[in-house]
């Protein structure tokens, strides 16, 4: 089991699993999902809720999740269950716990300081769970630059778009554009501050076009991953974040002449006639990046 | 029931001769029987000639029964095209025995769900010896349970024809069930309302038994046009009944493809290795069936096919209406339909030419001059239980109770280049990779691949297709390795425990016994 965190894992895909369930946790390495997110919040009735904290600690220190990155969705600090349930989690070594209705800094600052306590308790190597911060309220939305500064052990930003439109008093369209503004905050606050940023779930499991519509939107929004309720969603996220061939071709181009350049000691990087500069080289990298993830061929550089 | 029994080739003790069955050969090696020195002789059978008949209408099932000339002892034997809404097989055994009748052969080409009624048979007498391929519901635990005094006979659907090409498999009287009839004898599959679609093993069975009977609810006007299965002169009488079969049930059959991520994921990395493998290429030849992940497979070959402008050169076996699709779109330039999987089928088989019904014989039987399965590039099939040897078991429960079918596993698995098996790598708990399966069907030596969701087990036999997968860096481990895995979530389950009473007998398409099936405790 790998506890240490990989900052340059894919992230493209995360996929819930009710902490309940014995059958799908043992499976979590077989879905195709990049990571999963091991649910004690919304998918546990209250009855249940301490049966899927210990099933998912043991899940956690017994099974094998292969290259799936493990992130645990805890009660929020507003319930009852929050303590227990990083009390239980964190010795466990999740490589992530994700902290549901973060309104203010105050609510991650808080988490960090009981995982912290506990990690030093179980002499656990210090940070090595991050917190994705899960903002649900139009309050998280207008700190959410002070909560993307709040903590080091953040890793992550994303929203929860249902309780966010309920709150907003609006209704929650299956592509979301009404939450356009709150998602490009959180993409926004989250890049300010080196954290990845996740897209919301598409909630019609059904509808596979309706989701690659809306994972496209993701992707153009920038967030570097979106959560998936079914293992037949992740495909389809997969593939909205695969690079089209013409732009694996420009980016391979790109890389190579900025080598070649670096090679030769130039400054200068020219590709197809125009002039690059770093950033675009940069961009480039990553596009070859999901390429590969994607199992497209990506030419030898 | 114990016999003299003598270890075959895999180690399986299994009798020399059983009284009631006679002598037996042990399996010596899945091509022992084909390296073409091998000689069969064909039993003698009397032949009655028919006096000519413009109408071969009996009054009632009971008549047609009395003209037979069907005595106790006798076999008789029906088809499963009608599968789970199959109703001739209740109806004949009901009428058997208010005529009295007992100690029968029963030799259906297979039975389902639908034949919990063949179990009454058996406790009342009126069938005492079985032959079949699929064993499920009542039935299977009937012979589990020792409730037959000589040991069921499990052939596969090859191996079935051959039984009954060579004569060591006799019918005296074929009941065939007949989705449309005329009052010469004339039937198909492919019209009606309880259409099933191809009638192969229906064919096989006319051709061969001495008295064949078509047992008929749609009467329809001579000459049954334009398509004919089976033809009037192998046909002695028809009986018009009320209903031969449900069908809401006969148009069932597992062929959705599944949405549950397990399957999906075998499926996924079946076809991965299958690509791996080189055989999806111009001309190639498929063979999957309709449960479990197996469609699903199919898809995955469909969508590759389509993308890279591949066209296949046949598909065979069970057929789905995903196949029927397959050739509409001209992926696959024709099918061979032995059995049709669903009712999607029927339109297919009735209006499309290269949609072509193949009996039985053709398909499987590995004594005749080539069957189809000979020529097969890819077969996917599913299983109960694998062992490390990567022996197959498609009959055994796992609390010890025969609940499968043979079908044509074994014969495709032989016949095919490329044989993978599909299976999850746990159910309800128990594992599936065993370290010797209860019951071989499909003999290790005949299957290349087998595929769970934890990964992909490859027969050391096939150094080439190891190379190749590795190359295309899917996840392929030892079997052994990948039972270990397995095991670490399952643990290892206890034995099941059988007595030394043999109750059945697995017979290997050529003819020899492969295993030998032991009463449950």
């Amino acid at each position: 089991m790998n506890s240490t965190r990989r900052k340059d894992r894919p992230r493209r895909s995360l996929l819930y699993i009710p902490g309940n369930s014995p059958g799908m946790l043992q499976n979590c390495s077989i879905y195709g999902s990049d990571g999963v997110l091991l649910d004690l919040e919304d998918a546990i009735s209250i009855s249940e809720k301490d049966s899927a904290r210990k099933l998912v600690k043991y899940a956690l220190l017994s099974l094998d999740f292969g290259e799936v990155e493990r992130v645990v969705r805890i009660n929020g600090r507003d319930t009852p269950f929050f303590e227990a349930d990083l009390a239980e989690i964190i010795p466990a070594a999740p490589d992530a716990i994700r902290l549901p209705k973060v309104d203010s800094a105050e609510d991650v600052i808080e988490a960090d300081r009981i995982i912290s306590r506990i990690e030093a308790e179980r002499g656990l190597k210090p940070g090595s769970v991050g917190i994705q911060a899960m903002l649900e309220t139009a309050r998280a939305i207008v700190n959410v630059n002070s909560i993307a500064a709040a903590s080091p052990r953040l890793v992550g930003l994303t929203l929860g778009g249902q309780d966010l439109a309920a709150d907003l008093g609006i209704k929650a369209t299956k592509v979301g554009l009404e939450l356009l503004y709150a998602k490009s905050a959180v993409v926004i606050a989250a890049k300010a501050f080196g954290l990845d940023a996740f897209d919301t779930v598409y909630t019609d499991v059904a509808d596979l076009e309706g989701l690659a519509e809306a994972a496209a939107i993701s992707v153009s929004l920038g967030f570097s991953g979106k959560a998936a309720i079914h293992p037949s969603q992740i495909p389809v996220i997969h593939a909205a974040f695969a690079p089209s061939e013409k732009e694996v071709a420009k980016a391979a181009r790109v890389v190579a002449a900025a080598k070649d350049a670096a090679a030769r000691g130039l400054g200068v990087i020219s590709v197809d006639g125009r002039m690059v500069d770093a950033p675009v080289v940069a961009q480039a990298a990553r596009t070859l990046e999901l390429a590969v993830l994607a199992g497209m061929e990506v030419p030898e550089l | 029931m114990n016999f003299e029994c003598v270890k075959n080739s895999l180690g399986r003790l299994v009798p020399r001769e059983v009284p009631g069955l006679g002598a037996m050969a042990p399996y010596a090696g899945a091509y022992s029987r084909l390296d073409g020195s091998y000689v069969w002789t064909s039993t003698a059978q009397p032949h009655r000639v028919s006096a000519p008949s413009a109408d071969k209408i009996a009054s009632s099932l009971r008549a047609a029964i009395e003209r037979s000339g069907l005595r106790n002892g006798m076999t008789i034997s029906f088809h499963h095209h009608l599968r789970n809404g199959d109703a001739v097989v209740g109806l004949v055994l009901a009428e058997l025995e208010r005529m009295g009748y007992h100690d029968l052969t029963l030799a259906p080409s297979s039975l389902g769900d639908s034949h919990d009624c063949v179990a009454d048979a058996i406790r009342k007498g009126v069938v005492t010896r079985l032959n079949t391929s699929g064993v499920r519901g009542e039935v299977g635990k009937a012979i589990t349970n020792g409730l037959l005094d000589t040991p069921a006979v499990i052939r596969s659907h090859g191996g079935r024809a051959r039984a009954i090409e060579e004569g060591s498999l006799h019918i005296d009287v074929a009941f065939l069930a007949a989705p449309a009839c005329d009052r010469l004898g004339n039937m198909t599959g492919s019209a009606g309302k309880t259409a099933c679609g191809s009638m192969g093993y229906a064919i096989h069975d006319a051709k061969y038994a001495a008295h064949v009977i078509a047992v008929t609810d749609n009467l329809v006007d001579y000459p049954l046009a334009p398509r004919i299965s089976v033809p009037q002169y192998l046909v002695d009488q028809v009986v018009l009944v009320d209903s031969i079969g449900d069908p809401s049930q006969i148009a069932t059959g597992a062929t959705r493809i599944t949405r549950d991520p397990i399957q999906l994921r075998i499926a996924e990395l079946a076809f991965k290795l299958i690509r791996s493998s080189g055989y999806i290429r111009e001309n190639c030849s498929f063979q999957t069936g309709g449960g479990g992940p197996s469609l699903a497979v199919a898809r995955f070959v469909r969508d590759y096919m389509k993308d890279n402008a591949i066209t296949g050169s046949y598909c065979i076996g069970g057929i789905t209406g995903y196949m029927a699709d397959m050739l509409k779109d001209g992926l696959f330039r024709s099918l061979f339909d032995v059995q049709s999987f669903d009712a999607a089928v029927t339109s297919s088989l009735a209006n499309n030419p290269y949609h072509m019904e193949a009996d039985v014989s053709w398909y499987a039987n590995p004594f005749n001059k080539g069957c189809l399965v000979n020529d097969l590039d890819v077969v996917v099939l599913a299983a109960l239980d694998v062992d490390v040897d990567f022996n197959v078991d498609v009959l055994t429960g796992h609390d010890g109770v025969l609940r499968g079918a043979s079908g044509g596993h074994c014969d495709t698995a032989a016949g095919a280049k490329l044989s993978v098996i599909t299976i999850p790598s746990m159910r309800n708990g128990v594992p599936s990779i065993r370290e010797k399966v209860q019951t071989i069907v499909t003999p290790g030596e005949t299957v290349d691949v087998i595929v769970t969701e934890k990964g992909i087990a490859i027969n050391p036999l096939r150094e080439d297709l190891l190379k190749k997968a590795r190359d295309a860096r899917l996840p392929v481990k030892d079997i052994r390795q990948l039972k270990a895995e397995i095991e670490r979530t399952t643990g290892i389950p206890d034995e099941v425990a059988f007595s030394d009473d043999i109750v059945g007998l697995v017979e290997y398409r050529d003819g020899t016994i492969i295993d030998s099936i032991r009463k449950l405790k």
